[in-house]
């Protein structure tokens, strides 16, 4: 585990270069270039603005600015995720040619397309701050929060990249497992509504890790209150414990990458 | 020939290493790979199967390489020569024994597979100096140097897609080649690029040398391994066979080379044997330039054959013809075997022959139906050295017998000034 780490620092310029050359692959020789970045959010947004409206008058309510607000929020990052997961997934053996001829930290592989996918977001929380601003959500001291939620929601995603690359690399089909995982996990997490709307059993929904995250999120930045603590100590407690577990097996079966590919 | 300074340090040191590999597909899909878990603890068991298709790739290798020694690993093809630089990078990881490598590894194995085909020259020398281990700083630093290395300056810009292949391989080769590792590993690299671009090559592996690097040297050029490296180790099938001073290496190496075949039921007539050596009858693989050399190949038949002549050829290392015989032409006539029958001939020939390795083809040949009946490809190999003062294939022992330089005098163009002629010949003829 240490010396993953060592390793990864003393090579944290190959880190960059692989970090560049995916996001400079991806907008490479597109016509719409970096407005692909904004584009896979604004269409979940969109769709979560349509489930939250559906929601309301399901429930007879009136659409509030702070609903939709908070779906542009946590339908951001769960773009992230989605994409971060499907890349990272495949790192590995889109790579095979390095894998098996040139040896370097493999850790990079699935850190750089995790990394590119984090440019992505970096892009789409422009759009997302500006949406705020013109709804006037406003700013307040919960906000110091933010880092922490998104650093663990990042490093989550990078440990479940780092299992799913490795798991790939021996078993091909694993890949459309995680295909169909990531297309079906949206209904598993609240992105396009709260964890409160299932009231009693809110906290099966918060036992996937992801879930307290990205509520609390929407929490402090749209209803500038506190995350629930006991929830995103949970979270972290999860995330830290994944990643060690998926560093610990991905150095394992490190050897066995160049022969087994 | 070998003094290395007392106490110098070892640079890399193997020992007792074992590389297993498995012949056969492996399970790369979970939906294979559930159907047969379930069928072996149907079967309790079954892990049989799996030991069979097991290979030992490498077996017991142990050697040590100083630090600041250039060392070749010599042997055919399936030897594990690969296998082993593998382990020594680290790409792969062997089964027992240990490896310690001491420094900065590199290898020019391979040199272009980090390239992305999108990106530009320039991105990717960027990119692929950062997979070799330089940093960004490094990379910039060294840039120029790259670029001109290539010789792809009008070209840095272009998505390396555009390249053509010898393209590819330079810029990936010059990349590589400003690494400066504390042991470099290289694997054929050496015929890259075309004939200036490989002498550029030598060169820098010249000074890589020269600079205290320590170079393990992968290769099935004889002539390059023994110009550049003086103690090697013959692989064979995975073992090692010998460690020592390189010339020895290769000698025990291509005799292992001349060795018999046996008669198949498939041929009606066949060469068993050809080997190369001394008018004393000495098995020899290394000649002088203009020593004897004898040739001796024999063949046996199952079957009747007639009006049989046997030919020789030898070719140089890149199999270009040079020179063949044959009986007939010698003015022993076509011969009969009859079944049974074993034959033998020996030729002897002037070593007229330039540095070099060279290769001896044999065929079993009957003039009238103009029908090969049996061939042999690189028969027997051997080595020539000597002859330092020509280059080619062959020696035409050039001697000088005319040198002067036309001094012009001062002032006066020299077509005008016959006089300023002055005569410079000393005696150069060679003995």
């Amino acid at each position: 585990m240490g010396a993953a780490i060592r390793e990864l620092i003393a090579r944290r310029d190959l880190l960059f270069m692989m970090t560049w050359r995916d996001i400079r692959v991806k907008y490479k020789q597109s016509v719409m270039g970096m407005l692909w970045a904004f584009l896979m959010p604004i269409i979940i947004v969109c769709a979560g603005f349509i489930v939250r409206y559906a929601l309301a008058s399901a429930s007879g309510k009136a659409v509030d600015m702070a609903d939709l607000t908070g779906v542009a929020v946590k339908a951001a990052p769960w773009a992230f995720f989605v994409s971060a997961l499907r890349f990272g997934t495949n790192s590995m053996t889109s790579n095979w040619q390095l894998v098996t001829k040139i040896y370097l930290p493999r850790l990079i592989f699935p850190l750089a397309a995790v990394l590119s996918a984090l440019f992505d977001l970096a892009i789409a929380a422009i759009g997302v701050t500006f949406f705020l601003v013109i709804a006037r959500t406003g700013l307040s001291v919960h906000l110091l929060w933010l880092p922490l939620l998104v650093g663990a929601f990042v490093v989550l995603t990078a440990s479940l990249a780092i299992l799913f690359s490795a798991a790939s690399l021996f078993l091909r089909d694993v890949k459309y497992l995680v295909d169909v995982f990531l297309t079906f996990a949206i209904f598993f997490t609240p992105v396009f509504y709260d964890a409160s709307l299932f009231g009693k059993l809110a906290p099966l929904l918060l036992l996937n890790p992801v879930s307290p995250l990205l509520e609390g999120m929407a929490a402090v930045t749209v209803r500038h209150v506190n995350p629930s603590i006991p929830w995103l100590a949970y979270s972290c407690a999860a995330t830290g414990v994944l990643l060690v577990l998926s560093i610990l097996m991905f150095r394992k079966l490190e050897p066995r990458f160049a022969e087994s590919i | 020939m070998m003094n290395h300074p007392v106490g110098s340090e070892l640079a890399l040191d193997v020992q007792g290493v074992y590389k297993k590999f498995r012949r056969g597909e492996l399970y790369t899909s979970l939906r294979d790979l559930v159907p047969a878990l379930a069928g072996r603890v149907l079967r309790k068991g079954g892990g049989d199967d799996w030991d069979q298709r097991d290979f030992w790739a490498l077996q017991d290798v142990s050697f040590s390489v100083q630090r600041g020694e250039a060392f070749a690993i010599v042997g055919g093809n399936g030897a594990g020569k690969s296998t082993l630089l593998k382990l020594l990078t680290g790409i792969m990881r062997q089964e027992r024994g240990s490896i310690r490598v001491s420094g900065r590894v590199s290898a020019l194995i391979e040199v272009s597979a980090g390239f992305h085909q999108d990106l530009t020259g320039r991105e990717n020398v960027y990119l692929n100096g950062a997979i070799l281990g330089l940093t960004r700083e490094e990379v910039r630093r060294r840039f120029d140097s790259i670029v001109a290395f290539s010789g792809l300056e009008e070209f840095i810009d272009t998505p390396v897609k555009r390249y053509s292949s010898g393209m590819f391989a330079r810029l990936g080769f010059s990349v590589a080649a400003h690494v400066d590792p504390d042991v470099l590993l290289v694997d054929e690299v050496l015929s890259v690029g075309d004939y200036l671009f490989q002498r550029r090559c030598v060169e820098r592996m010249n000074e890589v040398i020269a600079s205290g690097a320590t170079v393990i040297f992968v290769s099935h050029n004889l002539r390059a391994v023994a110009n550049l490296c003086r103690r090697s180790m013959l692989l064979e099938r995975g073992r090692v066979q010998m460690v020592g001073p390189t010339d020895e290496v290769i000698r025990t190496y291509l005799q292992r080379g001349q060795q018999a075949r046996t008669l198949d039921a498939d041929h009606g007539v066949a060469i068993t044997e050809v080997f190369t050596h001394d008018a004393q009858g000495q098995k020899r693989v290394e000649f002088e330039s203009d020593a004897k050399l004898r040739i001796t190949v024999r063949a046996s038949a199952r079957t009747r054959h007639e009006d049989m002549s046997l030919v020789i050829q030898i070719v140089d290392e890149h199999q270009y013809p040079i020179f063949d015989t044959c009986t007939q032409r010698l003015g022993a006539g076509a011969f009969t075997l009859d079944a049974g029958d074993e034959f033998e001939c020996t030729f002897e020939l002037d070593v007229v022959l330039a540095e070099g390795t060279f290769h001896v083809n044999a065929y079993l040949h009957r003039y009238l139906t103009e029908r090969a009946y049996d061939n042999w490809l690189s028969a027997a190999t051997f080595f020539v050295t000597g002859a330092h003062e020509v280059r080619g294939a062959v020696t035409l022992h050039p001697r000088l017998t005319g040198f002067h330089v036309t001094t012009a005098v001062a002032g006066a163009a020299p077509a005008d000034a016959p006089h300023g002629e002055q005569r410079n010949q000393p005696s150069l003829d060679r003995t």
